[in-house]
């Protein structure tokens, strides 16, 4: 028993190690002041150079400010549609077209991106032709595309969210005489809603992030994030990356330590409550 | 249940049901068409899917596409290859993720949310950004051969860049998450008297791990598998940036088709058979995740 | 026990379940189902897990359609009234408290879908919270609350629209032991009180005897027998209703004799002649099955005073005590009588350290009063 606990252990450590260093690596070379990134120039360095570099790189904002955008919309739509196949997967039971939309709401989180990103391209060429829309290729097929592959990892979470709770609470809302409408929005929303965040960040987060089948789907002149990263780092490594990758570590941890110490105040509160029922219970 | 009315069910149901049929599953249709076809110099650079003649729709199916795909040893090795890296780096994940999972499964309660935590941040970092990290780790002046020449281990750079190994690292390092999520999921519900039962019975450790944890982790590890293996025969990004120049995985032989040589009714071939390839796989996940939910329910 | 004195016109059905079925694809859970409940009574469905009963609540609640026949509540037809829209409200099993609501807006909810006044609904909800013995409560979430305590919210919530009927699934079976008795006469209490019927859905038959002024057993989807609860288990109408209320010895037998007197059963697995009152309706000849109670039944070991002459014998049999149970308020006695068969008899022990108690493996006979068995044709 104690070997495999020192043993599982052990794996657990090195594993972390593996899963962080390549990014404190990154973290600690942006600071860099030398040319060839991997190498640390004691004399000049930390410095904060490739940071203001960056700030003045128009590409990079540019892209950046499209990559954002269609993540804001493409999240937002992807909840809205996601919610509804995790309702009807959830809720309504056994209807027709059922397993078509279970498979269809599993299969793009496995399906291989180049395959997902040529077949949407395919559909745009046909559409153009048979309808005459979209026009060309660019930002309006991208968020079409990040939709319909966001709504995907959406429709997961909603649906275990709702498999989690009590079908009851939203037969005693109508019991006690509310319509299906108000049932949803005062029950259902409600207690769905930590499951609808953290899917809206995780669409966010893929779209934010996706390449392959946004160079499918991309035009010239809309060149996300990814892709101009991408292009850069497809001939090594460029410096500038670097503090764009640690601004973007930055982000993510201090809002993951947001929700840590709120989720800590919730649990603190929690435990009170226990308290109090027991109490109760004297 | 009547939770909604009829119209309101239909709608509920409806409007992703008519999204996902428009913008998942009638471009699989199209690409199984396009894969039917034959190159041309034009826009779009197939030919028609319909030709019509007399009046009358007539279909053509083009086999040039496929014929092409089984001739070239290019393909054929391209897809070995692929299939070779995914299942290398899903067993070293598997491996990896295991005991990780574990560990964590039987760590405390408190600490428990904290390091999946830290196992899941990473994914909410850019995976491109984390995938050029290893440029900087492995390349010939790079981190790895910098530290290890300074400690004298080696006097000369490993080539480690563009090598198998760094495809493999590049997986494992990316798809670590998704094999450890599951894991963690199935070992988390498993009761632990039964391996004092065991003990009870006069298994020791390591024989009530394989006798009674291993086989009932059996639905976890599949899973896990499934979700790195299978986007991983596809993968384009770790290989691209990492891997070899002179065996490209089939991920890239498709960009490659559609974006170098404009052949897309070959590219669609190599989409399709990919899917062919995978369909078992794919059908394999789809049956676990619905079992996943139904018992959540 | 039976609490509630039976509703002062027998004839008025207030609630009127007329042939109603239910099919989910080939299964029928609810199978041709005819019910009448009266108003201000307690009404309960006993049955085991599959029996239909849980369908047949859910159906008056509206949550299911039915497949076949009627549902009237005071003279209305409710076929195709939405469950928001029903004069009928439910307590569920798992009380089903809104998480995010406290404990006055989950009362509260029901009546602001009415469109009160919040004046009105504010004075409202503080008087059921009062009735149920909450009134301090109101500000807390329900997982501030302990389980007995949600379990009155959730009666303050159904209750407090002053339904037409209230339906109630298992509405004590989270409760532990203790609670549960004495919240089953606060439910009377409070259900006198305020004069709504009741319809009570239970697994548990002390409950069912508890609060019901009639109870429905139900089986296979079907009604196997109505009645009060003295009248099911002193005079079971079917084999299965005997079985599944309380405990019985049931033997086959064959009609003998059909005197004034009553019947005479000739009983092979019992080894003696039964004499019963003439309860079905039965030919000589025919095969039928006595049931007796295990408190019905006296243990001596002396015969008893009809016993000891020749011929077979009659209401009485000798055996040998295989197992002794001891209960603490009674002690259940096994004993296997001379035909091999096994019988149970229940002794209150009413006598603290009884001087010369009956032993295992001791000789007895058992003995029992003629209007005892109940004698049963299906």
């Amino acid at each position: 028993m104690r070997a495999r606990g020192l043993f599982t252990r052990t794996a657990l450590v090195l594993g972390l190690m593996f899963l962080y260093l390549p990014i404190l690596s990154m973290i600690v070379f942006s600071f860099n002041n030398s040319r060839l990134v991997t190498v640390w120039d004691p004399a000049h360095s930390p410095t904060l150079k490739w940071y203001v570099a960056l700030m003045s790189n128009e590409q990079i904002l540019r892209a950046a400010w499209l990559s954002m955008r269609i993540a804001l919309i493409s999240a937002s739509a992807a909840v809205v549609l996601g919610t509804l196949a995790g309702m009807a997967l959830a809720r309504l039971g056994a209807f027709r077209g059922r397993m078509l939309l279970a498979g269809m709401t599993t299969a793009p989180i496995v399906m291989p991106e180049v395959i997902t990103g040529l077949s949407l391209l395919l559909l745009f060429v046909a559409m153009q032709q048979l309808i005459g829309w979209p026009k060309g290729v660019g930002a309006v097929t991208i968020t079409l595309a990040h939709i319909t592959f966001c709504m995907a990892y959406v429709t997961v979470v909603v649906q275990s969210r709702l498999s989690g709770f009590d079908e009851a609470l939203e037969e005693a809302a109508m019991d006690l005489g509310a319509r299906p409408l108000r049932v949803f929005l005062r029950i259902t929303l409600p207690l769905i809603l930590p499951a609808i965040a953290s899917g809206w960040l995780l669409a966010f987060t893929l779209s934010w992030d996706d390449l392959v089948i946004t160079q499918f789907v991309a035009g010239p002149g809309s060149s996300t994030l990814p892709m101009v990263i991408f292009s850069k780092v497809r001939f090594g490594v460029t410096p500038d990356v670097n503090a764009l990758a640690t601004i973007m570590v930055l982000i993510v941890a201090t809002g993951i330590a947001i929700s840590t110490v709120w989720m800590r105040y919730r649990q603190q509160r929690r435990v009170r409550d226990l308290q109090l029922a027991a109490l109760a219970n004297l | 249940m009547r939770l909604t009315t009829a119209s309101g069910r239909r709608l509920v149901a409806g409007i992703p049901i008519l999204w996902l049929l428009v913008l998942f599953l009638v471009p699989f249709i199209i690409v199984f068409r396009i894969s039917f076809s034959e190159v041309r110099l034009a826009i779009p650079p197939y030919t028609p899917l319909l030709t019509w003649r007399h009046g009358s729709p007539v279909l053509q199916l083009h086999w040039s596409a496929y014929r092409f795909l089984f001739t070239d040893p290019l393909y054929i090795s391209s897809y070995l290859y692929s299939l070779k890296v995914a299942a290398v780096s899903t067993l070293c994940c598997l491996g990896l993720g295991y005991p990780m999972a574990y560990a964590i499964a039987r760590s405390d309660a408190a600490s428990r949310p904290v390091l999946l935590m830290l196992i899941v941040l990473p994914f909410w970092t850019s995976f491109l950004l984390r995938v050029y990290a290893w440029i900087g780790l492995l390349k010939n002046n790079g981190v790895i051969n910098n530290v290890l020449m300074y400690l004298g281990v080696i006097h000369h750079p490993l080539a480690l860049l563009q090598t198998d190994f760094a495809v493999y690292i590049g997986i494992v390092y990316s798809y670590l998450p998704f094999m450890i999520l599951p894991l963690y999921a199935n070992l988390e519900k498993h009761d632990g008297t039964l391996l004092e039962a065991a003990a009870d019975l006069g298994a020791r450790p390591l024989r009530a791990f394989v006798r009674v944890t291993l086989p009932q982790s059996f639905a976890g590890i599949v899973a896990g598998a499934l979700l790195v293996f299978i986007p991983a025969v596809g993968e384009y990004v770790i290989p691209t940036l990492l891997g070899r120049t002179d065996q490209i995985m089939i991920g890239r032989v498709l960009s490659d088709e559609f974006f170098e040589n404009r052949d897309w009714p070959v590219a669609s071939a190599v989409a399709i058979v990919i899917l062919l390839l995978l369909v078992v796989p794919i059908m394999l996940f789809q049956r676990l995740e619905r079992r996943e939910l139904e018992a959540a329910r | 026990m039976n609490a509630i004195p039976a509703a002062a016109d027998p004839d008025s059905a207030y609630v009127r379940i007329a042939n109603l079925t239910k099919r989910f694809g080939d299964f029928v859970a609810v199978d041709d189902v005819s019910l009448d409940i009266r108003r201000g009574e307690i009404f309960c469905l006993l049955g085991g897990s599959g029996s239909g009963k849980t369908t047949l609540l859910r159906m008056l609640a509206g949550f299911e359609l039915p497949s076949a026949g009627t549902i009237r509540i005071d003279g209305a037809d409710m076929s195709a009234i939405p469950p928001y829209e029903r004069p009928v409200n439910m307590m569920f099993q798992s009380y089903a408290l809104f998480p995010h609501m406290s404990v006055e807006k989950n009362v509260a909810f029901g009546l602001e879908q009415e469109g009160l006044g919040r004046e009105q609904i504010r004075r409202q909800v503080g008087e059921i919270l009062d009735i149920v013995k909450m009134g301090g409560f109101g500000a807390r979430k329900p997982h501030q609350l302990s389980g007995g305590q949600r379990q009155r919210v959730a009666l303050a919530r159904a209750l407090v629209k002053r339904p037409k009927l209230l339906l109630l699934d298992e509405p004590l079976a989270a409760l532990d032991r203790k609670l549960r008795e004495h919240t089953q006469f606060e439910l009377i209490n409070i259900q006198q009180r305020l004069g709504v019927t009741f319809i009570v859905v239970t697994h548990d038959q002390e409950e069912a005897m508890t609060l019901g002024s009639r109870l429905g057993v139900m089986n296979h989807g079907r009604i196997a027998q109505i009645g009060t609860p003295s009248d099911i288990y002193e005079s079971p109408a079917t084999r299965f209703v005997a079985d599944f209320i309380g405990s019985v010895n049931m033997f086959e037998g064959r009609v003998s004799d059909d005197g004034a007197d009553g019947l005479r059963i000739d009983c092979t697995e019992l080894g003696c002649t039964v004499r019963a009152p003439r309860t079905a309706s039965c030919t000589r000849g025919a095969t039928v099955w006595t049931a007796i109670r295990p408190e019905k039944i006296n243990i001596s070991r002396q015969p008893p005073a009809a016993a000891g002459q020749p011929g077979p014998a009659e209401n009485a049999v000798r055996g040998t005590v295989r197992e002794i149970a001891y209960m603490g308020d009674m002690s259940v006695y096994l004993v296997q009588i001379d035909s091999g068969s096994m019988m149970r008899v229940t002794l209150p022990n009413v006598m603290r350290g009884a001087e010369r108690p009956i032993a295992r493996e001791e000789s007895v006979w058992l003995s029992w009063h003629g209007s005892s068995p109940v004698v049963l044709t299906e």
